[in-house]
């Protein structure tokens, strides 16, 4: 009987990747998002207001990651940006390796930000560095306050939380001093955001946030 | 629930470190898998097993080396096995606690039998 010792992480592969992919976004000054949320949260409609605000004043480009279709991408490229859509063909994330062939369709020589909105999913996107400068999680008032603690990787790996759907919290048992204090709980350093993509209250906050990130990205 | 591409990934590692010709020869993979790696022992296991079947390393099984979930008080630099998510340091009950341990998902060490022909 003999032992051979290893010793390597098992997500070493996509971890290499996605530095590949940072080392290629920082040469270039460019501010990297991943999105991420459970499916219907709200990801593609904040990013449709955000892209509306931001018209004129940031150029972004989306990489779009579903399970299946490209209703996503058809509904971001309304807004004139560029978009590359990733079908994962059943798979419940994106990896690194995904979004760096996604890079060669995507002009980055020419962009302030890239929003990348992953598979909807709390669970595994966690898990999976893409090369981002920093995942936001967005989380809608019709999921229940108790998400933060019954998911608590997702709010730990993320740096932002954008409560969405806030034009419904008349209507749901939701309490957000709760989701507030919950994702505090799991993660202190959380900057968080209310907004809600039908009154487009917090829009405009969420999007002077970004603007402010990208700009010190670049300068 | 990404099991199934885990496995593959610890299957790649171990490929890439057995000697040519002893793929046979490997009896166990020993995993060190964090209780908040968000990875089930179970499905990982079973997952192991569906790929190998039919590879030379089918008589392969996995041996996995559970980490508990660890907190470090930012406070007063306890450190606890963290019970639920978002628990506060039971020491001085500071609510700033970082996570010290259970996210690990690594491929230890694998075993061989001694090779066939000095057998």
């Amino acid at each position: 009987m003999s032992i051979v010792t290893i010793e390597r992480k098992v997500l070493e592969k996509n971890d290499a990747v996605a530095a590949e992919n940072r080392a290629r976004f920082a040469a270039r000054r460019l501010f990297v998002v991943n999105i991420v949320s459970s499916p219907g949260a709200g990801k593609t409609s904040l990013l449709e207001r955000t892209l509306e605000t931001l018209k004129g004043r940031l150029r972004v480009a989306v990489i779009e990651g579903d399970v299946q279709t490209d209703l996503d991408a058809q509904r971001v490229a309304r807004y004139g940006v560029p978009v590359v859509q990733i079908v994962t063909n059943g798979a419940c994330h994106l990896e690194a390796r995904l979004v760096q062939d996604a890079l060669d369709r995507i002009d980055l020589d020419d962009l302030d930000v890239l929003v990348i909105e992953n598979v909807g999913n709390l669970v595994c996107p966690a898990n999976y560095d893409l090369g981002e400068a920093m995942k936001i999680v967005v989380l809608s008032t019709t999921e229940g306050d108790d998400k933060p603690l019954k998911y608590p990787a997702m709010f730990r790996n993320a740096s932002v939380l954008v409560i969405n759907k806030m034009d419904l919290v008349p209507y749901v048992p939701c309490d957000i001093a709760a989701i507030r204090r919950h994702a505090l709980q799991i993660n202190p350093n959380l900057i968080i955001f209310e907004t809600s993509c039908t009154t487009l209250a917090g829009i405009r906050s969420w999007c002077d946030w970004l603007s402010s990130q990208a700009a010190h990205v670049h300068a | 629930m990404h099991e199934l591409g885990v496995a593959e990934g610890v299957l790649d590692i171990v490929r890439a470190h057995v000697p040519p010709g002893r793929a046979r020869d490997v009896r166990a993979v020993r995993v060190r898998i964090g209780d908040w790696s968000g990875v089930l022992a179970d499905s990982l296991e079973f997952c192991f097993g569906a790929i190998v079947a039919g590879t030379p390393f089918a008589s392969a099984a996995l041996d996995l080396e559970r980490v508990p979930a660890l907190g470090r008080c930012s406070t007063c630099g306890h450190e606890f096995e963290l019970d639920r998510p978002g628990a506060g340091c039971p020491m001085c009950l500071s609510a700033l606690v970082s996570m010290s341990g259970g996210r690990e998902l690594q491929v230890v060490s694998v075993e061989l039998d001694e090779p066939e022909a000095d057998r």
